[in-house]
């Protein structure tokens, strides 16, 4: 193995990275309706990719050759679709009613701008004014039947059941930190893109961008059917619930922690990551001082979970950039751990060892 | 047979992390076998016999893993926070001794209760394992643990934790053992991970493309007090599954086994079961679809540390299996 | 030309629930025989219908998927001289009390699903609907009857014959989704009549309502390049409105979401139109509960779409359905097929990738 190296490159996330995600995370596309990050990164990996496909869901698919034959072939998927709304009925007048789609709290509804349908026109989920509402009231949370998005007066008919929409946040950087909506999962879109300008040649890398993965991780199911990878790495983007508890008391339920780097995946609800997969991530971090945290376990799914089990199945783990107040409006990461997972990423695959799976699970 | 049910319900091997289990089953199937090997998700699989006129490729599937725990968090005074892997009740949680893959004992605690609160949620639970700081404690975040208790022989009856699915296992290669002659290509697949899924049984179903897959495993008995009304009992025979909450058994394949059942004069009973599934059902949506069905022992305590079983069950269910796969098999 | 009532009528007569599709796949089998070039069955029983095409070979294949599979009830134990039951697909409670139902025992048995008393329940029961572990199948039968002709595991149907209600309306027990066989059986029918380019596979699906059995194996073994799930949806009525119901008798809902292929949905609503046909938009945020859930990811994905007959009172004895609706379900799916390019899947674009 090659000796510790010193993790002085350039810092990995500049200015042009940041315009990137920033793009990706202003453009809506809810799960089914990817269109409009399609189109961000069909522009970006075309020209650098060996092949180029766009499946029968809509999933992006880019492979790069190794520089070597019999490479492994390695997978890493990141998904385009974010959690938003479908406009179901138009009650005229400009008001809409909508569903969620991907899991959404309705709690984080009420008083939001969105964007709907494939202008983008700006509309607002209102709520009743605090006067005309009573104690009793607002107990509970106002549900999505009760919600409507408005248009304006003269919206009637300028959108319709079918159309999506999505929170109308608008990226920015404040200090140390990313914040904007959809970094779930647009910073690992992001990562994928960075990866692709300079692949490792030791691989065969297969860039999968899928569709659907907010209902039921359906894009990368059929992708990696297609593709047949002999590994593969989720990368997207986890919640950081490192917040003060109302007690004061240890919290103990964080998940992963802002500024302590790329979280590691052991076990989720829908994989047990394969162990020599996660022991080299951690060895490969290790080596380039790359600094990292274990995901706690339990709860929550990735892409690899449909991954893993297709056809005789696929060694999977996940890698994912911790972020706070994910299916929200407003998401907040760190700057530095998204450069550090783009290090580790990149660390692992270019030192992937070719015996990696040569002992049993 | 007992003394190999309990070597293997003994053996420690959660979901995803069934080496141990491998290695022991390995060890026992090795000379019996034409064919052994282990897939991507830690199968192993292993290859009896060839199709000879009016035989199939036959798929049985026993799971190696057992319902466990995962740690969680390791807080400064040294106690463990975890969570579960695989269906765990959370009344048999508090006061249970564990065993982390390392060999670390430890015994399940709990935080004072709100007013209200009759159950601990698993949030309110903790580990102990004796340690007095985080930094002395042995167990990390990640490590898994089973509940430990020792196998205990009532005579006719058998308990332990894990008969979820050791007993299966067991029956498996037992049946491996006593199948001398099959027109069958018979693939014994002992699976991960079904417990949180059914996961492994999936992708080896794909990678055998079987005509037919027979899924064993434990069900559920009605013959406690009070208790979930089944029709199955300990004693009434290995069960032919009919349906449980995740599939419906192949008509053809339960009319199958019970015309062998009688055929041999093998005490059998019919099993509905309202709430459980087993690798059938992911062999079953195998590829272009896989005729299924199980053979299950009924067991009383499912997913408790003390599962109970009748040996007599046992026994005859490795009749049937022997029995069946002994024969060309004519599915209709 | 077939009865299309007849054929229906004798259809949601016939059992077939999930899991256990002989006896209706038999008869549907005999209804397209006449109609294809070839039938097969599935490893899981799915009937698989072929009716060639006429473009060059190699011809671009069209799944049409109905489920043929009913939901009903099943024999969990005998208590006395009566049966305990649990269901097999969705059965709400409430409507149970006093249905006719058939038991398939060592022979059929007519029954009729009772509850007991409140006053053998346990308290927490009172006023509340009886469970589904608390209701009973009276066969009339003795407890020694019983037990020589039912066991663990027998099947129950519903026993409700058809109904011709007004309004050239049909109602009865099974229609979800034999309803939509009955459409795609139409569809074959004009078919024949035209000259599509690509091959039609009509496929009666198993076990839709428990495991989507069919629905993952029938395309992985038929591998087409564009499937259509023709299902039943709720259409509007007593106790349903809102946007999650279609109008009955406006004619077929197309759906559009996730789980439908965009550029199907827009051909569909392009050929609807040339034919003067109303269709409404079934909006379908995520999981369009049909066939075309488990299609659109077998494999390396398939482009779906998802074609509904409006019914009224899904999963009851007394469903409802216009029969002016399938027809222009079997009407729409053939124009379709008929004016499909070879090419079309070829030619399809998505957003973003001009």
């Amino acid at each position: 193995m090659s000796a510790t190296r010193e993790n002085t490159a350039a810092p990995l996330v500049g200015a042009e990275q940041i315009e990137l995600l920033e793009r990706l995370s202003n453009a809506v596309a809810v799960s089914g309706d990817e269109g409009a990050v399609r189109r961000i990164v069909l522009e970006a990996v075309r020209p650098l990719a060996d092949e180029v496909v766009v499946d029968a869901m809509g999933s992006v698919l880019a492979t790069f050759r190794a520089s070597r034959p019999n490479a492994p072939r390695v997978m890493l998927a990141a998904h385009m679709d974010e959690v938003g709304f479908m406009i179901v009925k138009d009650d005229g007048d400009g008001l809409y009613q909508f569903e969620t789609v991907g899991g959404l709290d309705p709690a984080q509804l009420p008083g939001k701008p969105v964007l709907v349908g494939k202008d983008n026109l700006p509309g607002v989920i209102g709520a009743t004014a605090i006067h005309l509402t009573t104690r009793e009231e607002r107990e509970q949370k106002i549900p999505v039947r009760q919600l409507r998005i408005d248009l304006g007066p003269e919206g009637a008919g300028k959108v319709k059941p079918g159309d999506r929409a999505g929170f109308a946040t608008r990226f920015k950087v404040a200090g140390p930190s990313l914040v904007g909506k959809a970094l779930d999962d647009r910073l690992g879109v992001a990562t994928l893109i960075e990866l692709a300008k300079n692949p490792p040649r030791n691989v065969e890398l297969q860039l999968a961008f899928t569709v659907q993965e907010e209902v039921g991780l359906r894009g990368a199911r059929a992708a990696a059917y297609r593709l047949q990878p002999d590994l593969a790495l989720a990368i997207d983007s986890t919640p950081a619930f490192d917040l003060p508890t109302w007690d004061d008391e240890e919290n103990t339920q964080y998940n992963t922690r802002l500024g302590e780097g790329p979280a590691i995946y052991l076990a989720d609800r829908g994989t047990l990551s394969d162990p020599r997969l996660t022991a080299h991530l951690a060895a490969a971090a290790r080596r380039n001082n790359i600094p990292f945290q274990y995901r706690q376990p339990g709860g929550g799914g990735t892409d690899a979970a449909a991954i893993h089990r297709t056809r005789a199945g696929v060694p999977s783990a996940s890698i994912s950039v911790p972020g706070r107040y994910a299916h929200s409006a407003v998401m907040v990461a760190r700057l530095d751990d998204w450069s550090n997972t783009l290090a580790l990423v990149r660390a692992a695959l270019e030192e992937l060892p070719d015996d990696l799976l040569g002992s049993e699970r | 047979m007992k003394e190999l049910i309990q070597k293997l319900v003994e053996t420690t091997g959660p979901s995803g992390y069934e080496n141990a289990v491998r290695a022991l089953v390995r060890a026992e199937v090795e000379s019996l076998a034409d064919d052994v090997r282990v897939d991507a998700l830690g199968n192993l699989i292993v290859r009896k016999g060839e199709k000879k006129d009016g035989g199939l490729r036959v798929m049985l599937s026993a799971h190696m893993d057992e319902i466990g725990i995962i740690a969680t968090h390791i807080d400064e005074r040294g106690f463990v926070r975890f969570t579960s892997v695989g269906g765990l009740y959370p009344n048999m949680l508090l006061g249970s001794r564990v065993r982390f893959l390392n060999g670390q004992p430890g015994v399940i605690g709990g935080e004072k209760l709100d007013a209200g609160e009759r159950l601990h949620p698993m949030e309110k639970l903790f580990i102990d394992v004796g340690a007095t700081s985080r930094e002395d404690c042995p167990v990390q975040v990640g490590d898994m643990a089973i509940f430990d208790r020792p196998f205990v022989d009532l005579g006719d009856r058998l308990v332990s934790k894990a008969m979820d699915d050791r007993v299966a296992v067991a029956i498996l290669i037992e049946t491996l053992r006593q199948l001398k002659d099959t027109p069958n290509e018979v693939y014994f697949v002992f699976s991960t991970q079904e417990e949180v899924g059914p996961r492994g049984a999936g992708t080896a179903a794909y990678g055998i493309d079987p005509e037919l897959g027979v899924a064993v495993d434990v069900t559920r008995s009605g013959d406690t007090p009070r208790g979930v009304r089944m029709a199955t009992c300990l004693g009434g025979g290995p069960a032919i599954k009919v349906r449980d909450s995740g599939m419906l058994a192949d008509p053809r394949v339960v009319r199958w086994m019970e015309a062998g059942a009688k055929k041999h004069e093998i005490p059998y009973q019919m099993e509905v079961l309202e709430a459980g599934s087993t690798d059938a059902m992911v062999i079953q949506v195998a590829r272009a679809g896989v005729p299924s069905g199980c053979v299950s022992i009924p067991c009383r305590y499912i997913h408790s540390p003390s599962e109970m079983v009748d040996y007599r069950d046992v026994q005859n269910a490795v009749r049937l299996l022997v029995a069946l796969l002994s024969e060309p098999i004519e599915l209709k | 030309m077939i009865d299309l009532t007849a054929l229906l009528k004798e259809w949601i007569s016939l059992p077939g629930l999930s899991g256990n599709e002989d006896p209706i796949r038999e008869s549907i089998a005999a209804a397209w025989k006449p109609l294809t070039d070839e039938l097969s069955v599935s490893r899981l029983g799915s009937l698989h219908g072929l009716l060639r095409g006429e473009g060059p070979e190699p011809r671009p294949r069209i799944l049409l998927a109905a489920h043929m599979d009913a939901i009903g009830l099943m024999v969990t134990e005998q208590a006395g001289d009566l049966l305990r039951i649990t269901m097999v697909g969705g059965v709400d409670h409430r409507i149970l009390p006093g249905t006719l139902v058939t038991v398939h025992g060592r022979r059929d048995l007519p029954g009729v699903v009772v509850s007991p008393p409140e006053r053998l329940l346990p308290p927490s029961a009172a006023g509340k609907p009886v469970k589904m572990e608390h209701l009973l199948v009276d066969t009339g039968l003795t407890a020694d009857e019983l037990s020589q002709l039912v066991r663990t595991g027998d099947l129950i149907s519903f026993a409700q014959q058809p109904l011709d209600l007004t309004g050239e309306t049909l109602a009865g027990h099974s229609l979800d989704n034999r309803a939509s066989v009955a459409a795609l059986t139409v569809c074959l029918e004009e078919l024949r009549r035209m000259r599509p380019a690509w091959d039609t596979w009509a496929a009666a699906t198993v076990q839709e309502e428990e495991t989507f059995a069919g629905g993952y194996t029938s395309p992985f073994e038929l591998e087409p390049d564009l499937a259509v799930a023709v299902d039943v949806t709720h259409a509007a009525g007593p106790g349903a409105d809102g946007w999650r119901t279609v109008p009955l008798g406006k004619g077929p809902a197309l759906g559009i979401g996730p789980n439908v292929h965009p550029a199907v949905h827009n051909r569909f609503k392009e050929v609807a139109d040339r034919m003067d046909m109303e269709v409404t938009v079934e909006p379908m945020p995520a999981h369009s509960g049909t066939d075309a859930y488990p299609m659109q990811v077998t494999g390396a994905g398939i482009p779906t779409m998802v074609v509904s007959i409006p019914l009224r009172y899904m999963h009851t004895p007394v469903e409802v359905v216009s029969l002016k609706d399938i027809r222009k379900v079997g009407r729409l799916l053939a124009q379709f097929i008929a004016t499909l390019e070879v090419d079309f899947i070829k030619n399809i674009r998505w957003e973003g990738e001009e």
